[in-house]
C-alpha cells in the first residue's frame, strides 16, 4: 500500500513537472496575443475534470470509511456512553445524507453550467420562496438537534450516582495516580502543600476521612456500579481521556472536576467483543502538557464486584502506608 | 486630509516600497510578507507529518533544518511541540489573518469602494509595520536556545506560564508574547482604518446596499477583531504578570519539580474564557474575508448575480454576532457548569442555519451560469467544497454530549483545519489569482493554475479527510507519536497515507510560488477589466498611480451584480454605469 502510494505520488509528480515545461514552451510562444479569457475548449475540460473530481472524491470518501472502518473504537463499554451513541449516530446520519446531497450538486452544476462563447447565464437575483425554504429547514433540523443533543447532555450529567463508588484520579507530569476513598466513601482533604515524600497527593493526614484512603496506581472499577471521578492536578492542565468509556474532563491545577458514570462491560467480555485477547481499557491524557505528553498513561481493569472487592483487600490503607 | 497628497511630491524608493502609505503597496508588503510566514508554517508541517508517519525513521534533512532539534535525523518531542505551536500560529494569525484579511482589505476598500486612499494612510502604514515587526520577531523565537514556544497556539497556562514545565516556556514564550502584542497592535490599527474608511470614504451613489459582498465581509471582520483583540490582549497582558511578576491571575496550587510555588487563588478557566472570547470570532476573522472573495468571484466567473445578496449580508451579520456567544464550546469538558454547557451547545449550533443559507446560496449562483473557469473561481468552488464539508462535522463537534469523546482528538484536527484552515487559504488563493492583475499589472499562468487547484484540493481532502477516522478511534492530538499505545497500532497506515498526500500538497505549492514570482516578473500584461467585472476597481489604470483614478472619482449607480441583465448589450455593466432610460435598478 504505501509502496504504491510512494510510487503514485512519484508518477504524479513527474507528469507535474513534464506539463509545466510543456506549457512554459506554449505559453511563451502565445505571450503577445493579449489575455484571453478560459475558451470553451478549456471550460469543457475543467468543467470534466470538476465532474470527474467529484466522482472520484464521494468514491474515495467511501472507500476510506471501509477501509479503515475497523479503527473506530469498539461499542460503549458504559451506560451514558450508548446515549452517546445513539446521538452520535443520528448527528452523523444526517450530515453524511446532507454531505452526500450538496457536494455532488455543487461539481455537477459547475461541469454541467460550463462556460461556452455563445452561452447565456439566467439573471437570477433572488428568490424568496427558495431562501425561506433553506433557511427553514435546517432550522428545523438543528432545533431538532439541540433538543436531543441537550437532553442527552443532562442525561449524562445527572448519571445515577446512588451508592456510587468515589475515586480520585490524580494527574501530574507525567503519570496518573488512583485514590479510592475506603469505607467512609469520603475522600480526605488534600492539598499541594502538604505534598511530601511519598504523600505525592499531599493528603492531609490529620483529617477523619484520609486514614481510610487507598492509593493505588492502577485503576480498578467494578462493573455495574456507578463511579464519581473527581480530578486533580498537581502542576499544569491535563485532561482525563476514557475513549472506551466516552468519558472525558480535563483535570486544573486549584480545581476539583468530576464525571460521574457506570461501566457496564468488564475488560474480559470486552476481550471477547472485539477478539483481542490483549485489549485493555486505557486512560490517556488529552491536554498538551509536556515533553512526556504523548506517553501519559495508565490502564483500566473493569471487573466483577468480587474480584474488584479482593484486589482492595490487597491494597494497603494510608493509615497504613510508610511515609 | 487631501487625498491626492502624493502627486506633488517625487517618490523615493523608501517612500514608496518601504514606508508606503499607499494602500496597494501596503496590500502587496502584507500579501508578501504573509506569503513568506506561509512558508515556513507549511515546512514545519511538513516536518511533524515526517515524523508522526514514520516516527522511528531517521531524515537527515531534518537534522540539516533543525540541528540539534532533530540530533541524527530523528525530531526530539520538545520541538515537535514547537512545531504545531509555531504552525498554529503562523497560520492562524500572520498568514490567514495579517495575510489575507490584510491583503485584500487593503487592497479592496478603496478601490471597491471609490475611495483615493484609506483614511488615514498613516496608520495603514503602522498598521503593516507592526505586523512586519510581529513576524520578525515570531521567526527570532524559532532560534532561541531553549526553543520557540510549546504550549500550543492556544497556549493555555499554567504550561505556558512556567519554564519548569516545558522550555518552550521560557524566552521562546515571552518572545510569543511580545510578537502576538504587536500583532494585536497591528490588527487593531488596521481594523480602525477599515471601519472608517468603509462608513465614510464611499463614492457618491456607492449606498451600504450597493456595496460588493467583499466589502461587507472585510468591514465586519474589521469590527469583529476590534472588538476581539483587544480582550485577547488583556488575556496574553495578564499571563506576562503571572509570568514575571508573582501575580496569581491564572495559577493556584501548584506543584512542580519537587517545589511548591506560591501561587494561589487564580484559575487557569479564566485564560481559556478570554483567550476563547477572541479565539472564537477569530475563526470568523478568518473565514468571512475568504467568503467575501468567493462571493466576488463565483458571481463575475458565473456571470450571474450572486443569488440572494441581502440574505447574503444578513447571514454575515448573523455569524459575525453568534461568534461573540459561542466560545464556550471550546471548553466543554474544562469542568464548566454543564448548564452553561448546553447554552453554548444552543448558541454554537445556531451558526449552521446562516452557513447554510451561504452554502445554498452559492450553489444557486452556479445553477444556470455560464461559467468561466479561470483558477480563482475553481478554489471558490473549493471553498464552498471544504466549507460544507468541514461545517458539517462542526454540528458533530458544537454538541457538547459528542464533544465528549472527540474533543482535543484528530477530529477536532480534520474539523478545523477544513473549516477554516482549508477554506480560508482557497479564499486567498482565489483572492490572489483574481486581483494579481489588479496588484502587478499581469496575469498569472492560468494552466499552472489549474493544476495547482486540482493537486491542492486532492492533497487537501487526502490529508483531512481520513484524519477523521484518527479521532473516531480515539487519538490524542498533539502527541509525539502514537507508538506507546497498543490501542493505535492500526493507525500506522493512516498517518503514512496522511503524510504522503501532505507532501503532494507542498510540491503543488511550489507551483503556486513559481508562477506568482515568475508572473510577476515576466506574466502576460493585463488588460483593464480582465475579468469583465462590474466593480470599481477595474476602472482603474492597470499602472498604479497614488490616488486610484487619474481624473475624478466615478459615481456609482447600480449594485456590483448587474451580470448577464436582460436587454443589456454586453453580460456585465460596471456600477459606474448610470441606468438607462426606463431600466430597472436590479436590486
Amino acid at each position: 500500500m504505501t509502496n504504491f502510494l510512494i510510487f503514485l505520488i512519484v508518477v504524479l509528480g513527474i507528469i507535474a513537472v513534464a506539463q509545466v515545461v510543456r506549457i512554459f514552451e506554449l505559453s511563451s510562444s502565445m505571450k503577445d496575443e493579449g489575455y484571453k479569457n478560459p475558451s470553451d475548449k478549456e471550460n469543457r475540460v475543467q468543467g470534466q475534470l470538476s465532474l470527474a473530481f467529484m466522482i472520484f472524491f464521494i468514491l474515495g470518501c467511501f472507500y476510506i470509511t471501509i477501509r479503515y472502518w475497523d479503527v473506530l473504537l469498539p461499542k460503549s463499554a458504559s451506560d451514558h456512553g450508548n446515549d452517546i451513541d445513539l446521538l452520535w449516530n443520528w448527528s452523523m446520519g444526517i450530515i453524511i445524507a446532507v454531505f452526500l446531497l450538496t457536494q455532488p450538486i455543487l461539481f455537477y452544476f459547475a461541469y454541467k453550467y460550463r462556460g461556452r462563447k455563445e452561452g447565456k447565464a439566467v439573471h437570477f437575483a433572488h428568490s424568496n420562496k427558495l431562501e425561506l425554504i433553506w433557511t427553514i429547514v435546517p432550522a428545523v433540523v438543528l432545533a431538532g438537534l439541540i433538543l436531543y443533543g441537550i437532553k442527552t447532555w443532562s442525561k449524562v450529567m445527572n448519571g445515577d450516582t446512588e451508592g456510587a463508588l468515589v475515586v480520585e484520579v490524580y494527574s501530574r507530569q507525567f503519570d496518573w495516580t488512583f485514590r479510592y476513598a475506603g469505607e467512609d466513601n469520603t475522600l480526605g482533604y488534600a492539598h499541594p502543600s502538604m505534598i511530601e515524600g511519598a504523600n505525592i497527593l499531599g493528603v492531609d493526614m490529620k483529617d477523619e476521612f484520609s486514614s481510610d484512603d487507598i492509593v493505588t496506581t492502577e485503576l480498578h472499577l467494578p462493573k455495574d456500579r456507578p463511579v464519581i471521578l473527581k480530578f486533580r492536578s498537581q502542576d499544569v492542565i491535563h485532561s482525563a481521556y476514557l475513549p472506551h468509556f466516552r468519558v472525558q474532563m480535563n483535570t486544573v491545577p486549584g480545581m476539583v472536576t468530576q464525571f460521574a458514570f457506570t461501566p457496564t462491560v468488564s475488560t474480559e467480555e470486552m476481550r471477547e467483543e472485539t477478539g483481542n485477547p490483549e485489549f485493555q481499557y486505557v486512560l490517556l491524557c488529552n491536554k498538551i502538557c509536556g515533553t512526556a505528553h504523548y506517553n501519559m498513561q495508565r490502564d483500566v481493569i473493569v471487573e466483577s464486584d468480587q474480584d474488584f472487592e479482593s484486589w482492595m483487600k490487597e491494597q494497603s490503607k494510608l493509615a497504613e502506608a510508610e511515609f | 486630509m487631501s487625498m491626492d497628497h502624493g502627486h506633488h511630491h517625487k517618490e523615493t524608493f523608501i517612500s514608496k516600497y518601504v514606508f508606503s502609505m499607499d494602500h496597494k503597496m501596503i496590500a502587496k508588503q502584507f500579501l508578501v510578507t504573509g506569503m513568506l510566514m506561509g512558508i515556513v508554517g507549511m515546512m514545519l508541517s511538513l516536518f511533524f507529518r515526517l515524523q508522526l508517519a514514520w516516527p522511528e525513521q531517521k531524515f537527515p534533512i531534518l537534522e540539516t533544518f533543525l540541528g540539534k532539534w532533530a540530533e541524527g535525523g530523528q525530531m526530539n518531542p520538545d520541538f515537535y511541540l514547537a512545531a504545531v505551536t509555531i504552525h498554529g500560529t503562523i497560520m492562524v494569525f500572520f498568514v490567514l489573518t495579517a495575510g489575507l484579511s490584510g491583503t485584500f482589505s487593503n487592497l479592496l476598500i478603496p478601490l471597491q469602494i471609490g475611495a483615493r486612499d484609506m483614511a488615514s494612510g498613516f496608520i495603514n502604514m503602522l498598521s503593516y509595520w507592526f505586523f512586519f515587526l510581529s513576524s520578525l520577531v515570531m521567526t527570532i523565537s524559532l532560534f532561541v536556545e531553549t526553543g520557540p514556544a510549546s504550549a500550543g497556539w492556544t497556549v493555555y497556562p499554567p504550561l505556558s506560564a512556567l519554564p519548569q514545565a516545558i522550555q518552550g516556556s521560557g524566552l521562546g514564550m515571552t518572545l510569543w508574547l511580545v510578537s502576538m502584542t504587536l500583532f494585536i497592535v497591528s490588527s487593531l490599527l488596521g481594523g480602525l482604518n477599515y471601519i472608517v474608511t468603509v462608513l465614510n470614504l464611499r463614492t457618491k451613489g456607492m449606498s451600504m446596499t450597493r456595496l460588493p459582498l467583499t466589502i461587507w465581509a472585510f468591514l465586519v471582520t474589521a469590527i469583529l477583531g476590534v472588538l476581539s483583540f483587544p480582550v485577547l490582549l488583556s488575556a496574553a497582558l495578564l499571563l506576562v504578570f503571572d509570568r514575571s511578576m508573582g501575580t496569581s491571575f491564572y495559577l493556584s496550587d501548584i506543584f512542580i519539580q519537587g517545589e511548591l510555588l506560591h501561587y494561589s487563588g487564580g484559575s487557569p478557566v479564566l485564560y481559556q474564557h478570554l483567550f476563547w472570547f477572541l479565539g472564537h470570532p477569530e475563526v470568523y476573522i478568518i473565514l468571512l474575508p475568504a467568503l467575501g472573495i468567493t462571493s466576488e468571484v463565483i458571481a463575475t466567473s458565473s456571470r450571474k448575480p450572486i443569488f440572494g445578496y441581502r440574505a447574503m449580508v444578513g447571514s454575515i451579520l448573523a455569524i459575525a454576532f453568534l461568534s461573540f456567544i459561542v466560545w464556550g464550546h471550546h471548553m466543554f469538558v474544562t469542568g464548566m457548569n454543564p448548564f452553561l454547557g448546553s447554552v453554548f451547545t444552543f448558541t454554537t449550533l445556531l451558526i449552521a442555519i446562516p452557513s447554510a443559507v451561504k452554502a445554498f446560496n452559492y450553489i444557486t449562483t452556479l445553477w444556470k451560469g455560464n461559467i468561466r473557469f479561470t483558477p480563482a473561481m475553481l478554489f471558490s468552488i473549493g471553498l464552498v467544497s471544504t466549507f460544507i464539508t468541514g461545517g458539517l462535522t462542526g454540528i458533530i463537534l458544537g454538541d457538547n454530549a459528542l464533544d465528549i469523546n472527540v474533543h482535543d482528538t484528530y477530529f477536532v484536527v480534520a474539523h478545523f483545519h477544513i473549516v477554516m484552515g482549508l477554506s480560508a487559504i482557497f479564499g486567498m488563493f482565489a483572492g490572489i489569482y483574481h486581483w494579481f492583475p489588479k496588484m502587478y499589472g499581469k496575469m498569472m499562468n492560468r494552466n499552472l493554475g489549474y493544476a495547482h487547484f486540482w493537486l491542492t484540493i486532492v492533497s487537501a481532502y487526502g490529508v483531512f479527510f481520513p484524519m477523521h477516522f484518527l479521532g473516531l478511534a480515539g487519538l490524542p492530538r498533539r502527541y509525539y507519536t502514537n507508538t506507546m499505545f497498543p490501542m493505535f497500532d492500526n493507525l500506522v497506515e493512516i498517518n503514512e497515507l496522511i503524510s504522503l498526500f501532505a507532501i503532494l500538497g507542498v510540491v503543488a505549492q511550489g507551483l503556486f510560488l513559481f508562477n506568482f514570482f515568475y508572473s510577476v516578473w515576466r506574466g502576460q500584461k493585463a488588460p483593464q477589466n480582465p475579468w469583465e467585472s462590474n466593480t470599481l476597481e477595474w476602472t482603474t489604470p492597470v499602472e498604479h498611480i497614488h490616488g486610484n483614478w487619474p481624473g475624478e472619482i466615478p459615481h456609482v449607480y447600480r449594485w456590483a451584480y448587474d451580470y448577464s441583465k436582460p436587454g443589456a448589450d454586453q453580460d456585465f455593466i460596471p456600477q459606474n454605469v448610470p441606468l438607462k432610460a426606463g431600466e430597472e435598478d436590479s436590486h
